[in-house]
């Protein structure tokens, strides 16, 4: 006979000394956990709830004199920012203290770009005063408040924006022109001009240095019109010269030259030949190296601002006046390679994580957004009852935080991940924290996991406006449907969204 | 170089060498089921996303066999006969008592209690403790590692069951009109009052759920961290006080006195399953800890062994048993009289044979068996009070210090209790098959057949049968024409009438509902203003 049986001295199994650690042994048999499954749902269901609970993004404000107009990231420091406002204050702010460390005096009218060298110890900036301000960024631990440029340039026309090459000491400022600078000389290395816009935007290429995109807002088109009986007896008695013109798709208020008008009555003409503006609405790429520009695409509505994806340089995306953002490949310009939709309202700014995964928006409609890069939809939606419209955003950079600057003044300090814990984690909590993530990612199609994730209180304004918009995109193409049923079989076809806002692209 | 890859070659051969045979099973273990079919996906990305997933599934399987033996170091006991001549169920408790070592002599003992008994026993999910309760009103906690009674507390009157609840901090007593709920200094903490006079008590861990069987075969589940009752059930099967709790699904089982046993869930107050079983009552029921097997004994002398997958029988025994146990094992311990037997299944295939006898003394009446957990003990509940005897081979050498810890501390026991109220399972979660939790619900597999499908049946048989027809040569006029026509129709009509009946009864050949139909064939794109007419 043999015979054995199970017998466990306690010696083995506790520990020796009181301050040891526990002893701790594992048996993976799925017997010892019935129902696992089950149990796993409910830690899931737990671990969505808890997102909730610590879902609290907002970290505190910082105040200026004027509603924010730019920001500038400081490469060097990761906790400072530079801030341009309206009335032509410039601060550089300590993230973690929220004070002002350094102020830049000196524009006259509101800051319209800001961008610092990459090494982070030149800041320029411009603006509607005409003028372009070149600073040296003080060392932290210099005892001056406020900096004196370095030098200036004045010249004939506001300036919209300004930025600075990755690698390389050139930058380039927009307005009714796009001009090339470097830093020792006192004059644009050079121009371009593309038509007659106005250049709204202008970002860099991270990957190739001489790389640039910039958007415009005006152009001039000329075409003849023919006035009609009533508004041509109106513009001969004088009482209107400005006339509603419709140029393309968009709508444009011209005033006449009165002398071409006098022409006009003379002849008894009311044919009239008119160069007009036209909201246009251009993205254009240049190469600072060659003199002519790349690439010009055309949309419907104006894009406000760009961000290149700085992990995937190739690919770039349009803060939109109409509310989306437009994902694009530089190589292939006839076709958006995402739309990104959520915002009521146009998105004013937009800026890319340094992780390339994500980027956020500031928009009209008072809300801040992330996105992921492919995602058609935002991931998140921050908000608070006291902010006005976004003009600018930026991500931090160690893709942490997120900075929203708007109309009420404000310079607002967001985390990225809502319910991130920060500091210092324990091996323990961040092996907890990732198997909560893992739990609901395994479980977020189940429609209880789902509806907690997903759900967002918004106030109401803000969440009417949404559903409002909704409406609108619906009844649009219920409209586009009804108009094909009663059409002859393939007369009208339909342009899938990622084409339908694409006018033409220019070579 | 050459030699940076033949050490890697060599660690390649290594690792493949260290896969054995056997290790398969051990895989199988954890795989927790077969590969899901992805041939008829036709989603790429996906089907590349889930054939990922699954190999994580195959890798982590295959790291959790090879690294058993650092993991789980403990061998299980076991008792082999010498020769084909010495038999298993031959030897006797004494005589395994002079093999093993001291420690574990100790858990063979008898303690004899006549005044309050006969017991019933329980013990708390690491084995740590024992709850004995006396028929009489005597309810003892034991502390099983040191055999230290903990509390004892004399109730006064009937008891008929005990369970502890989460762990040993609580336990619930079925006493003579109500159920109370006890702390571990013997105070009472609860009285149920709205179960009534209950039989048996179980005790779902997961769900922190109390469910009991009352005297008029009353199901009740009360949620002991609420204080709420989640399911009232009347089973309408009479009296009974068989009751066990599939440990795999959590759903409970209940044998009644004609031979049925019915499973229930709290949120439905139907049966899940309800299987005849026996031709007598059901006297005992027991479920294997991977919940597929379920042993059944019945008044008239069979012990019968269920797969619960497919509800057919496995294996059927004979013999009476008062009470059965499985143990983590798989052992099986049927108990009847004065004796008890214990089953296994020694090739693995669910074919339990005769592995260990022990015969109490004579008069003693068996009420109670169990084992139990983490260790190679049976506890035995009788008429004179309780006794342990040891069964090698019947629990699990390896315990998880995470799941149930028998060297548990204090600390720990607090830890545990916080991290089960916070894994709590809702109720809904009891289900047969719980793996379905988290799945996609699948399309019915049987669509109904359409119109056509039964005309062109109807038209098929009626062919059939038209072919059929032979006509017997009649005498006498009977085999005139007019009459073998109106025959033929007959039978025609006959074989059509079940399609008939069947279409009747679907309301597709309604008489009645005449559509007056005078629908105006409209352009696609104008139907949406045609008016819709009210149903007649």
């Amino acid at each position: 006979m043999k015979v054995k049986t199970i017998s466990r001295s306690t010696d083995e199994f506790t520990r020796e000394r009181s301050n040891d650690l526990q002893r701790v042994f594992r048996n993976y048999d799925p017997n010892l956990r019935p129902q696992e499954k089950a149990v796993e749902y409910v830690r899931a269901l737990n671990a969505a709830k808890l997102e909730k609970i610590f879902g609290r993004p907002f970290v505190g404000a910082m105040e200026h004199n004027e509603a924010i107009s730019c920001m500038a990231k400081n490469p060097n420091h990761l906790k400072g920012i530079f801030v341009g406002s309206e009335d032509g204050d410039i601060r550089l702010w300590d993230i973690t203290s929220r004070r002002t460390v350094r102020k830049f005096p000196g524009h006259r009218g509101a800051v319209r770009g800001l961008t610092a060298t990459t090494d982070g110890s030149r800041l320029v900036s411009c603006g509607a005063d005409c003028i372009i301000r070149r600073w040296t960024v003080p060392v932290e631990d210099s005892s001056e408040d406020s900096v004196k440029p370095e030098d200036f340039h004045i010249s004939k026309n506001a300036y919209w924006g300004v930025d600075h090459q990755w690698k390389g000491d050139q930058f380039a400022t927009v307005g009714a022109q796009v001009d090339i600078w470097n830093h020792t000389s006192n004059a644009p290395v050079r121009s371009f001009q593309w038509g007659t816009d106005t250049v709204l935007s202008v970002r860099f290429n991270p990957g190739h240095p001489d790389l640039l995109a910039t958007s415009a807002r005006v152009e001039k088109l000329s075409s003849s019109f023919r006035l009609s009986k009533l508004t041509f007896k109106l513009a001969l008695k004088g009482s209107q010269s400005l006339f509603k013109f419709r140029f393309g798709r968009d709508i444009s208020e011209i005033s006449i030259n009165p002398q071409i008008l006098a022409e006009h009555i003379e002849e008894q003409r009311r044919s009239v030949k008119v160069e007009g503006i036209c909201r246009d609405r251009s993205i254009t790429l240049y190469d600072v190296k060659t003199t002519i520009p790349i690439k010009k695409l055309i949309m419907q509505t104006k894009t406000n601002s760009i961000a290149w994806n700085p992990m995937e340089p190739m690919n770039f995306t349009a803060a939109n006046e109409d509310g989306n953002c437009y994902s694009y490949d530089l190589r292939k310009l006839n076709e958006a390679t995402m739309v990104h939709t959520d915002h009521a309202a146009a998105v004013m700014d937009i800026d890319y994580s340094p992780t390339g995964r994500e980027f956020v928006t500031g928009s009209y409609d008072r809300t801040v957004r992330i996105f992921r890069y492919n995602g058609g939809h935002s991931r998140e939606i921050y908000h608070t009852s006291r902010m006005q419209r976004v003009f600018c955003v930026k991500f931090s950079c160690d893709a942490s935080y997120v900075i929203s600057g708007s109309d009420d003044y404000n310079l607002r300090l967001w985390k990225a991940m809502a319910s991130e814990q920060l500091g210092v984690l324990l091996p323990r909590e961040k092996k907890r924290h990732e198997y909560d993530e893992a739990l609901k990612n395994r479980y977020k199609h189940l429609p209880e996991v789902k509806r907690i994730l997903r759900h967002r209180h918004l106030p109401l304004p803000i969440y009417k406006a949404a559903a409002l918009r909704r409406t609108m995109t619906e009844a649009a193409r219920k409209k586009e449907e009804r108009r094909k049923a009663h059409s002859a079989p393939g007369s009208i076809s339909m342009k899938p969204l990622r084409k339908r806002r694409i006018v033409k692209e220019v070579e | 170089m050459s030699v940076v890859k033949a050490t890697k070659e060599q660690k390649e051969k290594e690792t493949e060498e260290e896969i054995p045979e056997d290790l398969d099973l051990k895989v199988k273990k954890y795989l927790r089921g077969g590969a899901a079919n992805f041939d008829d996906l036709k989603d790429k990305k996906l089907k590349g996303q889930l054939s990922h997933r699954e190999s994580l599934y195959g890798a982590s399987a295959k790291a959790a066999a090879k690294y058993e033996k650092w993991l789980m170091p403990s061998e299980g006991g076991y008792l082999e006969a010498d020769g084909p001549v010495e038999k298993t169920w031959r030897i006797k408790q004494e005589d395994i008592r002079r093999e093993v070592d001291i420690s574990s002599s100790r858990n063979q003992h008898d303690v004899i209690l006549p005044e309050f008994s006969p017991y019933t026993l329980d013990f708390t999910s690491n084995g740590q403790y024992m709850a004995a309760a006396g028929r009489k009103g005597h309810l003892a906690i034991v502390d099983m590692k040191n055999m230290i009674p903990r509390r004892e507390i004399q109730v006064g009157e009937t008891v008929r069951d005990v369970v502890f609840l989460q762990d040993q901090s609580f336990f619930a007593a079925a006493q003579k009109k109500y159920t109370y709920i006890y702390g571990q200094e013997g105070i009472e903490a609860h009285c149920l009052k709205d179960q009534g006079a209950v039989l048996k008590l179980q005790f779902l861990k997961n769900h922190f759920l109390l469910a009991s069987i009352n005297k008029f075969g009353q199901l009740h589940y009360e949620d002991v961290s609420m204080g709420a009752m989640i399911g009232n059930i009347r089973t309408g099967l009479g009296r009974t006080d068989v009751m066990q709790v599939n440990p795999y699904n959590a759903v409970v089982g209940l044998g009644h006195s004609g031979g049925t046993v019915t499973m229930w869930k709290p949120t439905s107050s139907a049966p899940l399953v309800k299987m005849l079983c026996h031709h007598g009552p059901v006297s005992a029921l027991a479920f294997h800890p991977n919940g597929h097997l379920m042993a059944t004994a019945g008044k008239e002398r069979k012990i019968k062994l269920w797969d619960l997958r497919k509800f057919e029988v496995l294996q059927t025994l004979p013999g009476h048993a008062k009470t059965l146990d499985f143990s983590q094992k798989g052992l099986l311990a049927c108990g009847t009289g004065s004796f008890v037997q214990v089953l296994s299944d020694f090739s693995g295939t669910q074919n339990y044979s005769r592995y260990m006898n022990h015969s109490m003394v004579k008069g003693y009446k068996i009420s109670n068996l169990l084992f139990r957990p983490y260790e190679d003990v049976l506890g035995i509940g009788h008429s004179m009070g309780w006794s342990s005897i040891l069964i090698p081979g019947s629990g699990e050498p390896n315990f998880d210090s995470w799941v149930a810890n028998p060297f548990e501390t204090r600390k720990q026991r607090g830890e545990k209790e916080v991290h089960l109220l916070l894994d709590k399972l809702p109720p809904e979660t009891i289900m047969l098959d719980p793996t379905k939790i988290g799945t996609v619900k699948t399309a019915r597999k049987k669509e109904k057949s359409t119109k056509k499908e039964i005309e062109a049946e109807m038209e098929a048989t009626i062919e059939a049968v038209k072919d059929g027809i032979n006509m017997k040569k009649k005498t006498k006029g009977r085999s005139k024409p007019s009459k073998k026509l109106k025959k033929r129709q007959e039978i025609i009509a006959n074989a059509k009438r079940p399609f008939l009946e069947q279409q009747m009864q679907d309301g597709q050949l309604s008489i009645k509902k005449q559509k007056i139909s005078e629908e105006v064939e409209l352009p696609k794109s104008l139907q949406r203003f045609a008016r819709k007419k009210a149903a007649t």
